[in-house]
């Protein structure tokens, strides 16, 4: 990285970005100016580091120092205090949180230590917008090796003998894909990025393309040359402004570099590619349903077969690979299938990023071995669960996954394991559900989703789905009845039998799955017409304990619909008619005094 | 189509016609020239899909099928400074419901609609990817993290004096 004595990395992922690390930036330019210090210590704009929870968060080389929680104002005292005099800044360094002690050496913190670093290599060490700094790190060599001493056939079967598969959700073999799509005939084929990552809650790929995007081109190229394409798309939403400009730069800066375009390294190879936008439709990650959207339809799924490697885009022989997939790509090449293979469990290799959030303490993206357990993901990496509260369960697979519980944090995590607990892999969405998470509402906000999100092309998914939510609301409502939850078994399985498209396919997922694993939830809510995690409004009342309270009269002004009487320092009360629940009264009151039945 | 009705000025029309020039009339490409008409306009009327739909020689039942089908494509116009809540299920889990009812009771507003004086708009999105600040609200580019039901009058307070 150049004569610098000092790299400063900040954080220039989406979410440091919205808690300012632009201006950090500015700020760092400014006080080294100020100082002459422009030949002595560079500041470098990186992807995300992962660590979302203690952003922003900036990273001082060649020392490693991890500040986090950075302001602006702090600035000046990092320039001052550790670039000029050497000392690390104590206040901003992150510090354990079981000894409370500063970590100085970012290797050395927990959340990393479990971590490997294949997809996310790049992520939060280079400048995503400088295809310098990819090439230092042997970004474009494994195209060159591809290109230059192996056939197309070599390659399928180097993808082939690492393991890979897919990881934008099923899990397909990605040097199979390859074969077949290299077998369909025809001169004109095509390479499809799915950078739609439609899951609410999911960001890996979204941090991959703004971290590392030049990663995917690469990859792009050596699938077309395995393939024999000469043209590459990347379907990407709109929602991801920042992704989509860092892959512009990168493209842009790979073709000055004759990196992409013609006659790549001046062999008879050439390859391009071209964005195209989503538009905000979940059912558009479906491959079928994303190239119906490239052609500018709308975008609904249609019956496979044929399968996009046979017929895709504008009917032409297509390979959609997902982000994480590619990103995959030029590590298997340049170490070698073997060392891939090595990773992992038996049937799945390599690693998995995940997002991690919800109620856990270190929110954020991790990258790991296949094969690590749950309990090592949420109490080691992620620090375990938000204010002390009771692990309840992790949602995996997004709308189309389940949840997992207690009884499956020893479970090894890999395609198979997750799908026999009545979940899946997905893309790699990880939620956090501690004890005040209602399960019925949970099932009921991914219903909803996917009502809002069905396309409305077959009937079962676009009626279907709509019944479960009502009968789900139904239930949180208090009206529910045990043939209720009949009726809503029975449905799961009609659905998942007689949907189009992956999308109903697996929609009842986060029913059957809470049904299975929160049976007694379901029960409590129809029978003792009670929510044990006091989230369902209908079920719950508000009370005013007179042993507690002091009459201070916080809470009946705070009460926004005047439901609470009382004179000072007399007992309050609450008027159930005129309560709606909104739980201002609970927040608000100092003395423990307002509970709920 | 659209309950409101409104001339297209001479130059609007230009644009209309000028970005589907650019595109080469091809109707492969209509996705990409509805954002950029978008991107200017800040929504999509009918008349302004009539134009797409005569330019590019397709059916203007074709236009306002993908116009519908997307719902990053609106047909009504947003506030000046447009409000979107995060519903991911990041944000869900932390108590985005919360933050939505809040700003419904401070504008006044449903989902969907506007303020009468055109100021703010009311949306809901599922995931901007900042799961770490969640739960997340974004006022025009602006992203608010970890916010509370308290926060939201302070969050408005600041566009009062526009
Ligand atoms: C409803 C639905 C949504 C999907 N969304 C995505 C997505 O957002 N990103 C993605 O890569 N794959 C998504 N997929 C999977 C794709 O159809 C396809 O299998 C994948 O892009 C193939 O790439 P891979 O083999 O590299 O995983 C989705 C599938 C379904 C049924």
């Amino acid at each position: 990285m150049g004569t610098y004595k000092y790299h400063i990395l900040v954080c220039g992922g989406t979410g440091c970005k919205s808690s300012q690390s632009t201006q950090i930036v500015q700020n760092l330019n400014e006080e080294i100016k100020a100082n002459n210090l422009e030949n002595f210590v560079k500041v470098v704009t990186t992807g995300c580091f992962g660590f979302c929870e203690r952003g922003p968060i900036v990273k001082v080389l060649p020392d490693n120092s991890f500040y986090n929680y950075v302001k602006p104002e702090d600035a000046t005292e990092i320039i001052n205090e550790h670039i000029i005099k050497g000392r690390r800044v104590e206040r901003l360094l992150f510090r354990d949180p079981v000894t409370n002690k500063p970590v100085t050496d970012s290797k050395h913190i927990n959340f990393y230590q479990k971590q490997l670093r294949i997809v996310l290599r790049n992520c939060g060490v280079i400048d995503p917008e400088n295809i310098e700094e990819y090439i230092a790190r042997d970004g474009y060599l494994a195209l060159y090796k591809c290109l230059n001493e192996l056939t197309p056939t070599e390659v399928i079967d180097i993808i082939k003998r690492s393991g890979l598969r897919g990881r934008g959700g099923a899990g397909f073999p990605t040097g199979v894909k390859w074969e077949i799509a290299a077998a369909s005939p025809g001169p004109e084929k095509y390479v499809v990025c799915n950078a739609d990552e439609g899951d609410p809650g999911a960001f890996m790929d979204r941090s991959v393309l703004e971290g590392d995007p030049h990663s995917v081109l690469e990859a792009m190229a050596i699938c077309g040359y395995a393939i024999g394409a000469s043209h590459g798309l990347i379907y990407i939403r709109a929602e991801y402004p920042m992704a989509i400009k860092r892959l512009k730069i990168a493209i842009k800066q790979a073709e000055e570099y004759g990196l992409l375009g013609k006659n790549i390294f001046g062999t008879d190879f050439s390859f391009d590619i071209e964005l195209r936008y989503g538009a905000g439709a979940f059912v558009c990650g479906e491959e079928t349903a994303l190239i119906h959207s490239m052609e500018g339809n709308r975008g609904e799924p249609t019956v496979k077969p044929p399968y996009p490697a046979v017929s895709g885009y504008k009917g032409k022989p297509t390979n959609v690979n997902n982000v994480e997939t590619f990103a995959n790509i030029s590590p298997i090449i340049i170490k070698g299938p073997e060392w891939f293979a090595s990773i992992g469990t038996e049937k799945s290799k390599g690693t998995k990023v995940f997002a991690l959030a919800g109620k856990i303490n270190n929110v954020g993206l991790i990258e790991v071995p296949m094969g690590i357990t749950l309990r090592e993901i949420i109490y080691e990496i992620g620090g375990g669960i938000k204010n002390d509260k009771k692990f309840k369960a992790i949602q995996t697979g997004g709308p189309s996954g389940g949840c997992l519980t207690e009884k499956h944090l020893d479970t090894p995590i890999e395609y198979e394991t997750l799908v026999a607990a009545g979940s899946m892999m997905g893309s790699g969405g990880m939620i956090v559900m501690d004890e005040d998470d209602c399960m019925v509402s949970v099932a009921k906000f991914y219903l909803d989703f996917t009502v809002e999100e069905s396309c409305g092309k077959c009937a079962p998914c676009r009626i279907g789905n709509k019944r479960l939510s009502e009968i789900l609301d139904k239930i949180t409502k208090g009206n529910g009845t045990m043939e209720d939850i009949e009726l809503l078994k029975n449905l799961c399985m009609v659905i998942k039998d007689t949907a189009l498209c992956g999308l109903g396919q697996t929609s009842p997922n986060p029913v059957q799955s809470t049904l299975e694993n929160f049976w007694d939830e379901y029960v409590e809510h129809i029978v003792d017409k009670k929510c044990r995690a006091n989230k369902c409004k209908d079920l719950i009342h508000y009370y005013i304990d007179p042993e507690n309270c002091t009459g201070c009269m916080a809470c009946a002004r705070k009460c926004p619909v005047n439901a609470i009487a009382g004179e000072r320092k007399q007992v309050h009360v609450i008027n159930q008619d005129l309560c709606t629940k909104c739980g201002t009264c609970l927040e608000t009151c100092k003395f423990n005094a307002v509970y709920i039945i | 189509m659209s309950h409101i009705k409104i001339k297209l000025h001479e130059n609007q029309l230009q644009f209309i016609k000028d970005t589907c020039k650019e595109f080469n009339y091809e109707p492969g490409e209509l996705i990409n020239i509805l954002h950029k008409l978008q991107d200017k306009f800040g929504y999509l009327p009918s008349e302004v899909q009539e134009v797409v739909a005569n330019e590019l020689k397709i059916p203007t039942a074709k236009v306002f099928g993908v116009v519908t089908f997307y719902s990053y494509f609106t047909m009504v116009p947003k506030g000046k400074y447009p409000i979107n809540i995060c519903l991911g299920t990041a944000c869900y889990v932390r108590g985005a419901e919360k933050i939505l009812d809040e700003f419904k009771k401070q504008l006044n507003i449903k989902v969907g609609e506007s303020t009468p004086d055109s100021k703010f708009s009311l949306n809901c999105l599922r995931c901007v990817g900042a799961c770490g600040l969640a739960p997340v609200v974004m006022i025009g580019e602006k992203t608010y993290g970890r916010v509370a039901p308290d926060d939201v009058k302070k969050i408005l307070s600041e566009y009062q004096n526009d």
